[in-house]
């Protein structure tokens, strides 16, 4: 029984970074109608710059905040630059163009601050709580929260949070009501990337910094959000923590599986609640006339 | 939108389009000249340019053509290739048998998971799609099964000698011998995938691409036709998987990661999307590119090739077919 | 009266294919206006162009300011409020949330509390579905808080894009008396689509007939009516 608690509260650390990440995630969706594949590595870059000016002395919470505006920038300015001139093509065009995000954040990061694995500071104490949960997980799921908080009353009580979602639901008649459809999508990047570099830099005291980081956590944070729900942010945090507590239930109770086929199982178990939910455990099927 | 205008120039939706014959012949003598012309070296490249052709083209059907996402193809060019590798290297049955056999076990394989897959669509389908890419190279590591899959190790595939009368008669190298294989092989399949496309069947699986509602109220068994759909694309990668087992002489599972998928993803895209032909320049950008790239830089060479990626997303937004579509309707409005 | 819209050789294309072939008409301030034609005419396109949601050459000034050169939020902005054909609705918000967009580009809070309760006395149907999600709202419901989202835009001038389609004929009468009471009491102009041409010319006083992308017959309402073509092509008497 200890083990099988001692799991499940592995399960929720290890959530917590999946219910984060699965956070920006949605955040863009709702945003720009679209999956942002290159999220992860635009956060692993984010949480670099971050610990460039920490290494150069630069004291954490004011790194911490420089890093989320430059991100903020930064997303804008890819939006700006990339995509508003494919705006036209086709979707999997825009697919393809996140592949090549991908490669040119993760291959830059390698060479400007090399391949070596790095320590990133926390800012929460040291310790755990109860000898059952670190600090620093305590501390990221509250920061966790404190940002879905944030996105909910912007989105829902902000003029430009209901314009963006306007934007992405429907452009034209976005456009039709006098809203600026493109600086919304720009917007909506800048704030993906904002939240990202948030993730990414609550994350990478436990998972550590190098130029990978981000590849197998990002999997499990599209997983949990679509198991949640790409519509719900609250489903995405909810479904980061089960996709948290699956992987290590499934890992340490299946003897066959063990860590090897850990990936795989979470995989698969996922799909199966898709097969019968399929708009994930809290998406809003959405109702429309005909 | 791009895609509109391309679509509206789509010959395929004038019925029973005929083969361009001026057109191809050319092609096919220039095709079959390549191995005599070029040396060993790049005849094996164009061999490989072939292969990942022909994955792309399942690819494509699934995608272009059925509007069904994947992202685990991979999944069905190691199915095909772990086949051919097994059916050789544990029961020495002859290599040229084990390609349809691939083919047709990833066409099984490729149905019963469209069954499944009928329920999600999109990002869904994407995750499903994904986790099949992922689960099978881990699969074919695991130790339960390395006694047939040889583990982390792989397998060896041995390519027998190429038949003495053409050895003594015109000098074939076994890269010339297997060119010739993949080129006749690519030809079968996209001629299949071409008549497939201008019938019947094919312009069900668009209308379902285009409109599901509408398709099932005309009759069309959607499901039916999905999974259909997703059981020839998987057959063609399986092939493909298949002969580049044999070409390659080895398999291990660390060759078909979810990186393969999204190369095929990528040559899909840059070659056109509902372009049968694009395949082909989707090919060759996927093998020459990174190449290239890697000689740029070998620190850099993501980078560059991610910005090469841009450029041609640019340059050609939809894909090599999308553009060369678009020149000629341009240059029959100035005739 | 004096000219609230001028066009001056409108043209209009869907990628290569040439829609509108040079459209040169005007709008009266405080009129209302209406284009008819068969399907396909390029009716919708007239009103898609004039909103900048189409690749459009020619001259479109309202009160003599160009338009041709801004995007549409900008023309938007610029007092145009266009009700789309289908709606257009953000199925997902809730009906208030729709009119709140409506004055997206307004800072005027108050004001914009007067215009919503105005609207919801030209719909008081809406007040009722108020927090009701849009894409659940009949097809009659959804057309009201279309025009009453471009209401909350405080607009000069009104496109409307066949306001009646799909709607009960009582339905669709109540709709245009409203509209009838919205011009007179606001005093905002209106160009008005419509498939439907003796509803149409009874809203409107000026009317244009489009054909295949050219203005054949124009004048006011009452001289329409009374051309043969017209009755014969388009009334049916």
């Amino acid at each position: 029984m200890d083990l099988f608690l001692q799991q499940i509260l592995t399960g929720i650390a290890n959530g917590a970074i999946y219910a984060c990440l699965a956070l920006a995630v949605v955040m863009i969706y709702q945003a720009i109608d679209h999956f942002n594949f290159a999220q992860g590595e635009m956060a692993m870059f984010s949480t670099y710059i971050c610990w460039a000016m920490i290494a150069g002395g630069v004291p954490y919470w004011l790194a911490f905040f420089a890093t989320i505006v430059v991100s903020f920038v930064g997303g804008l300015a890819i939006e700006r630059i990339i995509f508003k001139p494919l705006h036209n093509a086709p979707v999997l065009s825009h697919v393809v163009v996140f592949i090549g995000l991908i490669a040119i954040f993760n291959s830059s990061a390698g060479a400007i601050w090399d391949h070596n694995i790095k320590t990133f500071p926390s800012p929460f104490p040291s310790g755990s709580f109860g000898g059952l949960i670190g600090l620093h997980e305590v501390g990221m799921f509250f920061v966790t929260l404190i940002l879905l908080l944030g996105i909910f009353c912007f989105f829902r009580f902000t003029r430009v949070g209901m314009a963006m979602q306007a934007a992405a639901a429907n452009p034209d008649s976005a456009e039709l009501v006098g809203i600026r459809v493109g600086w919304m999508l720009a917007l909506g990047w800048g704030l993906a990337a904002a939240i990202g570099a948030v993730a990414g830099m609550m994350i990478a005291p436990i998972v550590f910094l190098d130029p990978n980081m981000m590849l197998g956590i990002l999997l499990y944070g599209f997983a949990a959000a679509i198991v949640g729900g790409i519509t719900s942010p609250g489903g995405a945090v909810a479904g980061g923590f089960l996709v948290g507590i699956i992987e290590n239930l499934v890992g340490t109770y299946i003897p066959a599986i063990g860590s090897e086929l850990k990936l795989t199982v979470a995989l698969v178990l996922i799909v199966t609640v898709l097969l019968f939910k399929p708009n994930g455990l809290f998406g809003k099927t959405i109702v429309t006339r005909v | 939108m791009a895609t509109d205008v391309e679509t509206r120039l789509d010959s395929r939706l004038t019925v029973g389009e005929k083969i361009p014959v001026k057109l191809v012949i050319p092609v096919i003598v220039i095709g079959a000249i390549i191995p005599f012309v070029l040396g060993g070296y790049a005849t094996f490249q164009g061999t490989l340019i072939m292969i990942y052709a022909i994955a792309i083209l399942g690819l494509n059907l699934l995608t272009g053509f059925n509007g069904q996402f994947s992202l685990g193809h991979s999944a069905f060019y190691a199915i095909g290739a772990y086949t051919a590798a097994i059916l050789v290297y544990h029961l020495d049955w002859p290599v040229y048998v084990t390609i349809p056999i691939g083919g047709v076990v990833c066409f099984f394989a490729g149905f019963l998971f469209g069954l499944p897959a009928l329920r999600l669509e999109g990002l869904y389908l994407a995750l499903a799609t994904f986790a099949l890419g992922v689960a099978v190279p881990q699969i074919l590591k695991s130790s339960h099964l390395e006694g047939l899959t040889g583990g982390v190790q792989g397998l060896d595939v041995f390519r027998p000698d190429v038949p003495a009368f053409l050895v003594d008669n015109f000098g074939l190298t076994m890269d010339q011998w297997w060119y010739l294989i993949v080129f006749v092989v690519m030809l079968l399949m996209f001629w299949v995938a071409w008549n497939l496309i201008n019938s019947r069947t094919g312009r069900a699986m668009m209308a379902i691409r285009d409109n599901p509602i509408a398709a099932r109220s005309m009759g069309v068994n959607a499901s039916l036709y999905k999974s259909l759909t997703f059981g020839v694309s998987a057959f063609y990668t399986g092939i493909a998987g298949a002969m580049a087992a044999i070409i390659i002489e080895f398999v291990a599972p660390d060759s078909f990661t979810f990186q393969l998928s999204i190369l095929l993803f990528i040559g899909m895209v840059v070659g056109g999307t509902t372009s049968i032909w694009g395949a082909v320049f989707g090919g060759m950008f996927i093998l020459l590119i990174p190449n290239f790239a890697e000689e740029i830089s070998t620190g850099l060479s993501y980078a560059i090739f991610g910005v090469i990626l841009i450029l041609v997303i640019y340059v050609m937004p939809s894909g090599f077919a999308g553009l060369v579509n678009l020149l000629r309707a341009r240059i029959k409005k100035i005739m | 009266m004096s000219h609230l819209l001028e066009v001056k050789g409108l043209e209009a294309s869907y990628g290569p294919t040439k829609v509108l072939h040079g459209l040169d008409f005007s709008l009266d301030k405080g009129g209302v206006t209406t284009i008819l034609g068969a399907n396909g005419a390029g009716k919708t396109t007239t009103l898609r162009a004039i909103s900048g949601m189409v690749t459009r050459k020619g001259s479109i000034a309202l009160d003599g300011a160009e338009l041709t050169n801004l995007q549409t939020s900008d023309i938007t902005r610029k007092g145009i409020a266009h009700v789309p054909e289908g709606r257009g609705t953000f199925v997902r918000m809730s009906a208030e949330d729709n009119l709140r967009l409506g004055s997206y580009s307004r800072s005027d809070k108050a004001g914009i509390a007067e215009d919503m309760e105005r609207v919801y006395n030209y719909f008081p149907i809406l007040k009722q579905r108020r927090n009701q999600q849009a894409g659940t709202l009949s097809g009659g419901e959804a057309q009201m808080l279309a025009v009453g989202r471009a209401l909350m835009l405080q607009p000069k001038l009104l496109l409307l894009d066949e306001p009646s389609f799909g709607l009960a004929p009582l339905i669709v009468q109540e709709l245009f008396e409203i509209l009838k009471k919205i011009n007179v009491q606001e005093g905002v102009s209106m160009l008005l689509v419509e498939q439907n041409a003796s509803l149409a010319l009874d809203l409107a006083d000026h009317a244009y007939l489009l054909e295949t992308g050219n203005i054949v017959i124009s004048g006011t309402s009452e001289s329409i009516l009374e051309n043969e073509t017209v009755r014969r092509s388009y009334l049916g008497y």
